[in-house]
């Protein structure tokens, strides 16, 4: 459980690789660091970013992979906004979507209130907890090749899909995408929908 | 002692009615924590293939559960007691400040020949909460008016991108039978 491995990943190398590969892939962001780290891998209309919400981001994917079952939908995610919305372990493997996958990028702290630690700091186990909630497919992620290896889990294998990859606590530039929710929202359903966007 | 008295009546018929404006409504996703007073809804729901269920463990879930359809095209409804209206209004910000659609429909408790004293305090302040986080609020006390009213609802929701619930009186619902 309470793990003293040692932790080496940067967050921002690691989401850069993960959406390197992300093809048309819709992906969801959760407040804070996730969001800033979707940012500076680069913009892209696939993108939804929530700056609010605490808790929202791996329902806000199961609606989407619900409503889009020929899509991959990918959501990134902090540990403490994952922790917030936890129940949401629950909701989403009995809603059993194949086509989502939940990736935490766990710093095991609050980055955006003063780098407070968060359970995960003290053992919590996100992946367990999605394992014992019934996700199809589970893994924690510690190194570059471990990284490497989870990419088919969070594009290709069959979902409900959890990672939960152990990053460093080590400032990283502040890079901030569009903030307009209004906007977002319609960039977003323009990519996906179409015209139908605006019906 | 406290004493109970059971309202009688037949079975009502608005779930059904509700069903078939939620199909009308062109409502594909429907997601929910339970209440007494939503079983048949949620049944019939559970029955139907063609709408996606998700069974939520708190209701804020399903505010976001509502943004994620959206975004994907899809329109949903979200069905909860009033207990679960205060779960949900941190999360409400989400669907203000992207100006999407949400279409609550909240099953009160504590309104209306309420036994429960626990249930009074967010039962009477449910129309409150939900107007201070910009919510558009519909209450009904009256079976007929249900489905008619959640038609209603459901059309400044999605054609207007707007958060709106409609309380389901307690009245409507009947006296919950203690002594069973």
């Amino acid at each position: 459980m309470a793990s003293k491995r040692k932790i080496t990943l940067n967050r921002r190398d690691v989401v850069a690789r993960i959406v390197k590969d992300r093809g048309d892939t819709l992906v969801v962001t959760g407040l804070g660091s996730a969001t800033w780290d979707a940012a500076a891998a680069g913009d892209h209309p696939n993108n939804f970013y929530l700056w609010g919400g605490m808790g929202a981001a791996a329902v806000t994917g199961l609606g989407l992979a619900r409503a889009q079952p020929d899509r991959r939908v990918i959501v990134l995610t902090g540990d403490g906004e994952m922790l917030m919305g936890i129940g949401a372990l629950a909701a989403i493997a009995v809603a059993a979507p194949v086509n989502l996958a939940v990736c935490v990028i766990d710093n095991q702290h609050y980055g955006e209130t003063g780098m407070q630690e968060a359970h995960t700091s003290h053992g919590v186990d996100l992946a367990g907890m999605a394992a014992a909630a019934g996700f199809a497919n589970t893994a924690t992620v510690w190194t570059k090749k471990d990284v490497k290896g989870a990419l088919p889990l969070l594009y290709e294998t069959k979902g409900p899909v959890f990672v939960d990859i152990k990053v460093t606590t080590d400032p990283v530039p502040m890079i901030l995408p569009m903030r307009d929710g209004t906007a977002i929202r319609a960039r977003f359903r323009e990519s996906v929908l179409g015209d139908r966007a605006y019906d | 002692m406290a004493t109970t008295r059971k309202k009688k009546t037949a079975a009502p018929t608005w779930p059904a009615e509700v069903f078939k404006t939620l199909k009308d409504a062109d409502i594909a996703q429907v997601s929910y924590v339970p209440d007494a007073g939503h079983t048949a809804l949620i049944n019939t729901c559970l029955a139907d293939n063609r709408i996606k269920t998700t069974r939520l463990t708190t209701e804020e879930e399903g505010v976001a559960l509502s943004l994620g359809a959206w975004l994907g095209g899809e329109r949903s409804a979200l069905l909860m007691q009033s207990s679960g209206v205060g779960n949900c209004i941190n999360m409400l910000s989400i669907i203000e400040e992207t100006r999407s659609p949400l279409l609550m429909l909240v099953t009160m408790r504590g309104e209306w020949g309420e036994f429960n004293p626990w249930q009074i305090p967010m039962g009477q302040g449910t129309r409150k909460s939900l107007e201070d986080a910009g919510v558009i609020v519909y209450h009904v006390d009256h079976a007929d008016d249900v489905a008619e009213t959640i038609y209603a609802a459901s059309q400044i929701a999605f054609n207007s991108y707007r958060a709106v619930a409609v309380l389901i009186g307690q009245r409507i619902i009947g006296f919950k039978d203690w002594r069973k």
